[in-house]
């Protein structure tokens, strides 16, 4: 027996290399598989290590502050409580739910919902349940803490506008930043959630305002127990912006519209600074701040007066009879007419087929120039456009920066369209029609302007023909006090018109405002010389047998928006003005008072009573 | 009992001297392991002290009983553990979601880790009498198959994948060390790929989970994929000479889950690197080649089967673990010898380490 064990043994001997080959590879196998993850990919997955246990608490830096020009504060930083719930604690301590949605009148759904939405969490990474919680609650958190593990209660910045909804287009809001911002923002790295400038100041100066966030470092365990602080970067609160506008005469113009929808720009015409931006409807950029509820952002969305758009820039009108001085200044400037040539209006005049008529059905009957701007006659102003033709008139409308941007630096400015032949040809393939050119003088028909537009016309007309770029914010100044940067006017450049072109407008539009028919009279004031001209931009076209009166009975949609631009003081003006009343009516009723306000406002002048008397209002309260 | 002088003078030193420095090693890094982890009662590491003498001693006591005499006893042996095994599915208390553990008195094991040992022993007592000279006939190990399926079905029910797979694989390396026929092999191949969907249907949900996340593991990247992707990332971030001892920031800061058994591989490879991690894989393989020595040179065919089994046991056990852990293979729960923490495995790998030396240093005698 023994000896035939022995005997077989050999096969045994014979096996051993072919094991020892077998557990050699296999040990090879471990060899190789040790280099590649901790020779090849070592410092990568060292790096994966250490992300897994440092965590970065981020400590957001304070935006800056917005402030007017006399540095009074319109938009500034609190602090806002926010409450995090760690879900991972939750799983242990079940009642904590319970306890804090009771705590802070949420629902345990709603608190399951928030937890379940954040699917690609870290484990342990806290999920925000409430922000922004009041003094109460906070209090009762507070004083319950040590019966919530998995609470956090944070303390954050939060965008505070102490004024409302004031000037709220031109400041603008903030949002949580979206995908395609993230990755547009390579060299600022942004968190995701962070909240940054959507629309107005605080998107065009995002940069100024944000700072540098902080943060700290800190060591975790897989539990997400802070065991010790690795780093800490102290966060850079972002740069104060001195706007231009004017808090005192801001609110003038805020108030003056009463409940009115449109638009007013008013600016400095010798430096292109702005000195006070209302859009109407506006909105509280506060509910921004916070996050915008669902409900909110849809109920401002589908507001048929788009409360979300700054009408300013972006609103496009007709330009109606304020388009006069351009077709005006186009007669003159190719001397196809003079300051003398008259013309006569007898309330109707035969173009082709139809009767095109003017404000004034009794008609002006033989007038000058002078006395056609004042009086705002249209028969005139048909008549000097069929003489200058609208490739002239679009000209000298380009002139004064209309039909393209201002440039200023706010979002989503519109360019207006002034339309000519060539314009007609291409847009729509066939040529201009010369009863167009009718509507077109009076600044009616395919041609839309912007508030802003209109204020950079009457602005060029009032400092000698010179264009300024429209600037909202005059300096940028860190937080020691330290000027960064300083906006100084920026000359676009000055349209080409005569001296004297502009001085027989200047005082035509003077006129306009103090002349006795003047249609602008309702800016008239005591002290100081008020230019200025009045105008209706049509919304539908009016029934040949309308009767002026008929207007207050149209549906409100479809009334006309007043328009009134002015400069003032006439002899050395400081302040040009555009208002837009949509759906107004008349410039003279609805526009010219609001100016009125603004300028008294910004020339500190005692608020006067309107000069006209009573039976010139009934004629001029329809002028165009 | 008279020791025969000559037993002292062919001790196998050499042996002794790996599994000591194994062993050693293994304490240490259990020590920097579980050292931040609060856990009340005795720190796990003396803890594996006590079991390491304890193992020691009952090695020793294994190593000098004339191996004759466990040939004599294997079946009854193997007998002893099946039913330890059925006592544990009957009155096994609840461990991890798995029944493994026997109660006796204040100390608790688990009688699969002797079923291994068990195993090893009656299939060298079958395969004592050589085969016919083309290997043994697929009716001749009607028997063997028999030894393996009870004990593995049992162990499978328990659920302990690790164990039975380590049992499947020790049963076919020691047909294969036998020498069987290769059409033999080939059935028994054919019809065991045949029952692994059968099988598959007995895997718990977790344990076909987990091999599902093998293949890919960011499938659940918290889940169960989270020991594959954590165990990586320690191994991988020790780098070449790794982050020192007690610096290992993954198993300190308790990302390693089981980081004090089946991956205590990555806690050693995180805070030692390449350099250290490359050391205990030569130890295991010079442990692993020594048993094939001691195997071959072997003076009769049950010491050799006895001991080519206790080297493939320790084998598969440190090759499917280290592959686990470096994410080589899926996450099957087989702990690694003499490193992982745990009191039956401990003991059942140094008795088989006794049974080396047992065979070892009587090479000579006859």
């Amino acid at each position: 027996m023994m000896e035939l064990n022995s005997q077989r043994m050999e096969d045994f001997k014979g096996r051993y290399k072919y094991l020892v080959a077998f557990v050699g590879l296999a040990f090879f196998l471990i060899f190789i598989r040790l280099w590649s993850l901790q020779v090849f990919k070592g410092s990568e997955l060292r790096r994966l290590s250490e992300n897994n246990c440092i965590r970065l608490r981020e400590n957001p830096a304070d935006r800056g502050m917005l402030l007017d020009r006399k540095g009074r504060i319109l938009a500034h930083n609190r602090p806002s409580f926010e409450v995090y719930l760690v879900p991972e604690d939750l799983k242990t301590n079940p009642e904590v739910v319970i306890k804090i949605a009771e705590m802070l009148h949420v629902t345990q759904d709603e608190i399951g919902e928030k937890i379940k939405a954040q699917k690609r969490r870290a484990p342990f990474k806290p999920v925000k349940i409430k922000s922004d919680i009041d003094w109460n609650e906070l209090a009762l958190l507070e004083s319950y803490r040590v019966h919530l593990p998995g609470l956090i209660v944070d303390v954050r910045p939060r965008r505070a506008y102490d004024y409302g909804d004031l000037a709220s287009h031109l400041i603008g809001y903030l949002g949580e930043i979206d995908e395609n911002e993230l990755k547009q923002s390579r060299e600022t790295p942004y968190r995701m959630g962070a909240l940054i400038g959507k629309y107005g100041v605080e998107y065009e100066w995002e940069n100024d305002l944000r700072g540098v966030d902080g943060g700290r470092q800190i060591e975790v365990d897989a539990l997400g127990r802070e065991i010790r602080p690795l780093g800490i970067v102290e966060p850079f609160p972002g740069s104060n912006l001195f706007l231009t506008i004017d808090l005192d005469l801001q609110k003038t113009a805020e108030e003056a519209y009463q409940g009115k929808n449109g638009a007013l720009v008013a600016m400095d015409p010798k430096t292109g600074r702005i000195l006070a931006m209302v859009s109407k409807p506006s909105f509280e950029p506060d509910i921004f701040a916070r996050n915008i509820l669902p409900e909110e952002w849809k109920a401002l969305l589908e507001n048929p007066h788009h409360p979300l758009q700054n009408k300013g820039i972006q609103g496009q009108y007709p330009a109606g009879s304020v388009f006069k001085i351009i077709t005006a200044i186009a007669g003159l400037e190719s001397g196809l007419i003079t300051p003398n040539t008259a013309l006569t209006c007898t309330g109707t005049f035969p173009y082709g087929n139809r009767d095109f008529r003017c404000w004034k059905d009794r008609g002006h009957g033989s007038i000058s120039l002078h006395r056609a701007i004042v009086e705002s006659c249209d028969i005139y102003f048909y008549q000097v456009g069929l003489k200058v033709g609208p490739d002239l008139i679009a000209r000298y409308a380009n002139e004064f920066g209309l039909g393209r941007v201002t440039g200023i630096s706010l979002p989503h400015e519109k360019s207006g369209i002034v339309p000519s032949s060539s314009w007609k040809k291409k847009r729509f393939g066939v040529p201009w029609y010369s009863g167009e050119t009718l509507s077109y003088s009076v600044g009616q028909g395919y041609l839309n302007t912007t508030p802003l537009q209109l204020l950079m016309l009457i602005s060029g007309v009032a400092n000698g023909g010179w264009l300024y770029e429209p600037q909202v914010v005059e300096k940028v100044e860190n937080i020691y006090g330290k000027t960064l940067k300083e906006y100084s006017p920026v000359e676009l450049g000055r349209a080409n018109v005569s001296e004297k072109t502009l001085q027989i407008v200047q005082e035509a539009l003077r006129g306009a405002v103090n002349d006795p028919h003047g249609t602008g009279g309702t800016c008239a004031l005591k002290d100081v010389k008020v230019a200025g001209k009045t105008g209706t931009a049509q919304v539908v076209r009016l029934p040949e047998n309308f009767k002026k009166g008929d207007m207050n009975r149209m549906p409100l949609k479809f009334r006309d928006h007043a328009w009134f631009v002015a400069y003032a003081p006439f002899e050395d003006p400081k302040i040009a003005i555009a208002v837009l009343v949509e759906h107004g009516g008349f410039g003279a009723t609805a526009a010219a008072p609001i100016a009125k306000k603004v300028i008294e406002k910004y020339l500190n002048l005692e608020p006067s009573p309107s000069l006209k008397m009573e039976e010139k209002q009934i004629e001029v309260d329809y002028a165009d | 009992m008279q020791i025969d002088r000559r037993l002292l003078i062919h001790f196998d030193w050499t042996l002794l001297g790996i599994v000591l420095a194994i062993a050693s090693i293994g304490i240490l890094n259990l020590y920097s392991a579980t050292a931040k982890t609060e856990m009340a009662g005795t720190p796990l590491y003396l803890k594996q002290i006590f079991w390491v003498l304890m193992g020691l001693a009952v090695m020793v006591t294994i190593a000098f009983i004339e191996y004759r005499f466990y040939s004599d006893f294997a079946y009854i042996v193997y007998t002893a553990a099946l039913f330890l095994l059925i006592v544990v599915l009957g009155y096994g208390m609840i461990t991890s979601g798995a029944q493994r553990w026997v109660k006796i008195g204040s100390l608790s094991f688990q009688p699969s880790e002797f079923v291994k040992i068990s195993l090893i022993l009656a299939l060298a007592k079958f395969f004592r009498r050589p085969p016919q000279p083309k290997g043994y006939l697929l009716k001749q190990l009607l028997l063997p198959l028999l030894l393996l399926f009870v004990p593995m079905g049992l162990i499978l029910k328990q659920p302990d994948l690790g164990t039975a797979i380590i049992l499947l694989l020790v049963f076919f390396s020691i047909l294969i060390f036998v020498k069987i026929r290769w059409s033999s092999l080939l059935t028994i191949g054919l019809a065991g790929a045949a029952v692994v969907p059968l099988l598959w249907g007995f895997l718990k949900e977790y344990q076909k989970k987990r091999i599902f996340t093998f293949f890919n593991p960011d499938l659940d990247p918290l889940g169960a994929g989270y020991h594959l992707i954590q165990s990586k990332i320690a191994v991988g971030s020790g780098g070449i000479l790794g982050k020192g001892f007690m610096k290992g920031t993954q198993c300190k800061l308790g990302f390693l889950p089981e980081q004090q058994t089946d991956f205590i591989f990555s806690a050693l490879g995180e805070q030692w690197g390449m350099v250290g991690s490359l050391f205990v894989v030569g130890l295991y393989l010079a442990l692993i080649l020594w048993g094939l020595r001691i195997a071959v040179q072997a003076k009769d065919r049950f010491g050799a089967i006895v001991a080519f089994g206790v080297a493939a046991m320790l084998f598969w056990h440190v090759f499917i673990n280290i592959g686990m852990v470096l994410g080589m293979m899926p996450v099957v729960g087989i702990p690694l010898p003499l490193l992982s923490y745990g009191g039956s495995f401990i003991i059942s790998t140094l008795i088989g380490v006794g049974l080396l030396l047992n065979v070892s240093m009587r090479r000579y005698l006859f």
